[in-house]
């Protein structure tokens, strides 16, 4: 009897000394979404046999529109894709078509990389869909981070729990596990790099990753970001997609 | 019948011509019964495995089905109405249900049909009774095709892929539990078959199902929101593949039947040349000018008649072999996702022989009479003095 109290009472402490998850998540978000930003990325997808590199630029306000364009290679450059609320269309230059992508195709993968158009879709805010615990800490990048575990707490949620690394002072991600619901993990996200834009820090090299899958996943490098940008609204239009 | 007797003596008379001409006649008589029995026995081998692994008496389907349009699978499920539970249960009906999800064999992901199916079930040949309960994984059953193509043996685990009702990701390891080997490639390629308790419980879709299938025999009974497909609908692409060879088989024949009849025609035209005094002296005996185009068109039929003879000398050992041993079927038939066993056994039927001989005499009839024609039109005292016409 006495060992358990005593367990308790050294757990209890423990847990006194974690700050509330929530709120640590409300941080995270905050970091995270700024009223636009203007991004230009590279995207290095490792195949068996080979690596294609794609570059990107996209436009992105709040949480809910976002319009991207690929510069290169040469066969994907002038592809776009638009984001309008749960809305996701994409333009090729080659069929000159606009498509809408929905239902099952969003679950399909972008350019052959390890996300889904789903993954792309997904509302950043991760507060609107976990509800999250600190479950200890842990030093990545030289940084020392607290671990949290997110449960869903809305049913439709593509991951039913994920495990974030979180810096404890500039509250951006260092890594990130998602989970199904059996608890096996699915997909991870290792942050190899990390840099300030403005007052804020982010991800500048990426690593995704299909953890079901063998290879050494896709590659995401963000070359600039600039954030609070002034965007012209007609970008935010399937009329821009043509443009 | 003097006309019979006649052309027999001078088809006999007319030697090896007669005799070549009658050998071509013959293929094309073989080559069509072959070709139409194989056609009839792959139609006939593939309508009994399809019903046998995939359709029996035929499909009862959620509304919102498509078997062509996979985007169709996340809506295309429903509770089995209670209308239905009789006939489940006096195993006249089994519910199937299916999703879309991806699995990793050595690795790789997949695109894969998660299906659901009753293990208890007797209607397909499918060895579901082989999905018993396990409790280190799920077990599962795949065809030889599906296997093959992944490198996977009875007893190895390989995790799968799939998504609930409302939409989140899920994953378990699965054991395969059975290999099966069918000709039906429709029920083997990218398709794990799975406990349909189990898959419900995956997909958080309690006593739900894609469509039900009927057994061999069974009226489906009418429920709004699940629609009834019979044969005209689910053997209809297969229907059409036959059609379609069918029509290639017919461009054969008609090849085959034109070089057959070239050489009577040619030998008619031949045969009026040269006998012009025999007619001239037939018509100064007192045959009519008909009687006479008639012996000489019977003549030409009697090629047929002939040639019936030949081909069954040689053909019907021939076919017979065939339809004992069968055909092999190409390898790669599969990849068009055809129901065709390995080897494929001809089919001959009364009314295919019956057919094709008299197809073939009504053709060698009518070459003979066009030539024949020219009797009418000559003047007999200048054929019997043996005037060119």
């Amino acid at each position: 009897m006495k060992h358990i109290i005593i367990y308790f009472l050294t757990t209890l402490t423990l847990y006194a000394q974690y700050p509330d998850g929530n709120v640590l998540l409300e941080k995270i978000d905050r970091n995270m979404i700024s009223r636009n930003k203007i991004i230009i990325s590279r995207m290095i997808i490792h195949g068996r046999r080979a690596s294609r590199t794609i570059e990107s630029k996209s436009w992105i306000q709040g949480s809910e529109k976002s319009f991207t364009e690929y510069l290169s290679p040469a066969r994907e450059k002038g592809t776009k894709m638009l984001k309008l609320d749960d809305e996701l269309w994409t333009y090729s230059p080659s069929a000159d078509r606009s498509i809408r992508i929905s239902g099952h195709m969003l679950r399909q993968s972008v350019m052959g990389s390890d996300l889904s158009y789903e993954d792309m879709m997904e509302d950043p805010k991760m507060q609107n869909l976990y509800s999250a615990g600190v479950i200890g800490e842990d030093t990545l990048l030289n940084r020392s981070c607290w671990i949290l575990e997110l449960q869903a707490k809305v049913p439709d949620v593509a991951y039913h729990s994920r495990k974030i690394w979180v810096d404890k002072t500039r509250y951006n991600i260092l890594k990130e596990e998602r989970f199904a619901k059996s608890g096996k993990l699915l997909k991870t996200t290792d942050i190899l790099e990390i840099m300030q834009a403005d007052d804020r820090w982010v991800a500048k090299r990426i690593i995704f990753k299909d953890a079901l899958k063998q290879g050494r996943g896709t590659e995401f490098i963000l070359e600039s970001i600039e954030f609070d940008a002034h965007i012209p609204d007609y970008i935010f239009s399937k009329a821009a997609l043509r443009k | 019948m003097l006309a019979i007797k006649l052309a027999f003596k001078n088809l006999i008379g007319a030697g090896l011509r007669t005799w070549l001409n009658a050998f071509v006649l013959s293929i094309a008589y073989v080559v069509i019964i072959w070709h139409s029995g194989i056609l009839e026995g792959w139609n006939r081998q593939a309508r009994r495995d399809m019903i046998d692994w995939q359709i029996g008496g035929g499909e009862v389907w959620q509304k919102n089905y498509d078997p062509y349009d996979p985007f169709t699978l996340t809506d295309a499920h429903a509770p089995v109405p209670e209308k239905f539970q009789e006939q489940i249960k006096a195993g006249k009906l089994t519910p199937i249900l299916v999703t879309s999800g991806s699995f990793y064999p050595e690795g790789r992901i997949q695109s894969v049909l998660l299906k659901g199916i009753d293990p208890q079930q007797s209607i397909l040949k499918l060895p579901a009774g082989s999905l018993q309960k396990d409790n280190e994984a799920i077990p599962a059953m795949i065809g030889t095709r599906m296997a093959k193509n992944n490198r996977l043996k009875e007893g190895d685990y390989v995790t799968i892929r799939w998504r609930d009702a409302l939409g989140t990701f899920d994953a378990a390891e699965i054991k395969i539990a059975r290999i099966f080997k069918t000709s039906v490639p429709a029920v083997d390629n990218g398709q794990i078959w799975l406990p349909l308790d189990q898959l419900q419980n995956m997909l958080q879709m309690p006593g739900e199902a894609t469509y039900l299938i009927l057994e061999p025999g069974q009226n489906p009974i009418k429920i709004s929101g699940w629609q009834h497909q019979g044969y005209d609908v689910l053997l209809a692409e297969m229907d059409e593949i036959i059609r379609r060879k069918s029509i290639g088989g017919t461009i054969l024949y008609t090849i085959m039947l034109l070089l057959a009849m070239l050489a009577i025609f040619d030998t008619q035209v031949f045969a009026i040349f040269r006998r012009q005094k025999e007619i001239g002296t037939d018509i100064a005996l007192g045959m009519t000018r008909g009687q006479v185009i008639g012996l000489f068109t019977v003549e030409g039929a009697v090629h047929g008649i002939l040639a019936a003879v030949m081909a069954a000398i040689y053909g019907i050992p021939l076919l017979s072999m065939q339809a004992v041993h069968g055909m092999a079927m190409p390898e790669g038939m599969d990849d068009y996702g055809l129901a065709g066993a390995e080897r494929i056994f001809p089919v001959y039927s009364t009314a295919l022989i019956i057919g094709t001989v008299i197809l073939v005499m009504i053709t060698t009839t009518i070459v003979s009479y066009l030539p024949s024609l020219k009797i009418a039109k000559m003047k007999p005292t200048d054929a019997i003095r043996g005037k060119l016409q």
